[in-house]
């Protein structure tokens, strides 16, 4: 029988990096993160994980190191957050580009200024075009699977992509949860080693990151978009194996008491379990509302978004980062896109809420959605705000 | 490289852009980036090498007579081997106004 066991969300996401047979670790120390890096350097260090550790000098690096070891066909994983990833975020791009399975978890932190180190979204907002499969989850439980599925899903031959695994800073990295722990066996038998397709090896010289000149890179541009977007029946796939392996199973798009739900609120993150609890509560008052928790946000699953919202007469988004001078919110403005073809189609109203992990607690979330009701009711179909801000 | 990569599809692509063949770089007419292209004097011309030493694209080679001449295919007319030749014996010329 799995073990289940009391522990902190970073170290359980550790703990799936070495079960996972990692080869090369490098990652840089940046708080909310700080837990994962140290746990994994213990791990090296004692002799429990039989891996590389690269102590460099700055994210950068970090991943830049990742490309290179992932190059030569090793397993290769980092982790960062905030500030980390914004100076990470050229070689994000060249990571995808050169389509390298590495695996990253961001323990999502604001963006300064001004300098803060809680949680939202603004960090991987800020690389959402950068070519990563990205995925975010609810609690540690999901952190922990996801990163196995994270591994066998990129280095599938027909995807070959990098991966993206968010969880909220604090939120989720610094508590202590139940988490399931699956035996190394069954890990094995899920995650077979890494067969890379293409490798830097002196034998056979190839390479890689050349050059393109406008006469090609449009078709390269092409090849990788295809890539991406055709992962998502592998992503399914893999999701469904490892529901078989482990009874929990995964969804793009994933809903709560939403079928007859007339308000449909829309979260991504650990939002999903405080709104679920919301749900709950105004559901007990005879309110048709439910939940919509968007899992995998690249490739963006516009199909099964559009199977859970369409019924609904409206849609309240709730973005945890904002697109400054744009639409307002991120999630918002994607999921406006989604349903924009059809008609009928619900009003979307969009709040930014948990802005630098301001708490958002489940009476936030019916505040919300009254809010949102009265609003649309009064004509307001599209609106945007800031919730909670002190006028 | 088996056809020029302005003919490639995105669907021909090596996945990641990979180049899987190598030394392939040799495939590639440089040559026609020049305006001048060099002309050896063989009266002047003393057999020294400089020009094939440096010549920064190693377009020079030794022909049967001896003499270091320059592969069109991939000199791009820098200049550096007319500069560097001690007796003047190569001039830089209009490709255009040669033919």
């Amino acid at each position: 029988m799995a073990k289940r066991v009391g522990m902190e969300v970073s170290i359980a996401a550790a703990e799936a990096v070495k079960q996972a047979n990692v080869d090369v670790v490098s990652a840089y120390p940046i708080t909310p993160q700080t837990h994962i890096v140290e746990h994994l350097s213990e791990l090296v260090a004692n002799g429990e994980m039989d891996a590389e550790f690269f102590c460099v000098e700055s994210e950068h690096s970090a991943l830049s190191v990742c490309v290179g070891s992932e190059a030569t066909g090793a397993r290769s994983f980092t982790c960062t957050s905030s500030q980390g990833l914004a100076l990470m975020s050229e070689i994000t791009y060249i990571a995808s580009g050169l389509r390298l399975p590495i695996v990253m978890v961001i323990s999502n932190r604001t963006l300064s200024a001004p300098l803060s180190i809680w949680n939202d979204h603004s960090d991987v907002m800020s690389i959402r075009d950068c070519g990563w499969i990205q995925v975010f989850t609810e609690n540690g439980q999901e952190v922990y699977d996801h990163i196995f599925i994270a591994y066998r899903l990129g280095e599938d031959r027909n995807v070959l992509l990098p991966v993206i695994v968010n969880m909220d800073g604090f939120i989720l990295s610094h508590v202590i949860e139940p988490i399931e722990l699956l035996e190394q066996e069954k890990v094995d038998q899920f995650l077979p080693p890494y067969q890379p397709l293409h490798r830097l090896h002196p034998d056979r010289p190839i390479t890689m990151g050349a050059f393109a000149l406008p006469s090609i890179f449009a078709e390269t541009k092409k090849a990788q978009e295809v890539a991406l977007r055709s992962s998502e029946p592998k992503v399914l796939e893999t999701w469904k194996a490892f529901g078989d392996l482990t009874g929990r199973y995964y969804h793009p798009v994933e809903t709560y008491r939403a079928e007859d739900a007339e308000t449909l609120l829309v979260t991504m993150g650990s939002f999903g379990e405080t709104a679920s609890v919301a749900v709950d509560m105004m559901r007990d008052e005879g309110r048709p509302v439910g939940l919509i928790k968007i899992r995998l946000w690249r490739p963006f699953p516009f199909d099964e978004f559009k199977k859970a919202s369409l019924k609904a007469k409206q849609l309240v988004v709730i973005d945890r980062a904002i697109s400054v001078g744009g639409p307002g919110g991120i999630v918002a403005s994607e999921v406006k896109s989604a349903i924009y073809g059809d008609e009928p189609r619900p009003s979307v109203y969009n709040f930014a809420a948990g802005i630098s992990g301001r708490d958002v607690t489940p009476s936030d979330f019916i505040r919300m959605v009254d809010k949102a009701e009265i609003e649309i009711e009064e004509g307001n179909k599209e609106g945007y705000e800031i919730y909670g801000v002190r006028e | 490289m088996t056809k020029p990569e302005s003919e490639w599809t995105w669907k021909e692509l090596p996945v990641g852009n990979v180049v899987l063949e190598p030394g392939n770089a040799s495939q590639y007419r440089t040559g026609d980036w020049k305006t001048l292209k060099p002309i050896l004097n063989r009266e002047l011309c003393i057999h020294c090498g400089l020009c094939y030493i440096f010549c920064p694209d190693m377009a020079y080679n030794l022909n049967e007579e001896s003499y270091f001449i320059a592969d069109l295919f991939y000199c791009k007319g820098c200049g550096i081997c007319a500069k560097e030749c001690p007796t003047g014996a190569i001039t830089m010329v209009l490709e255009e106004e040669e033919k």
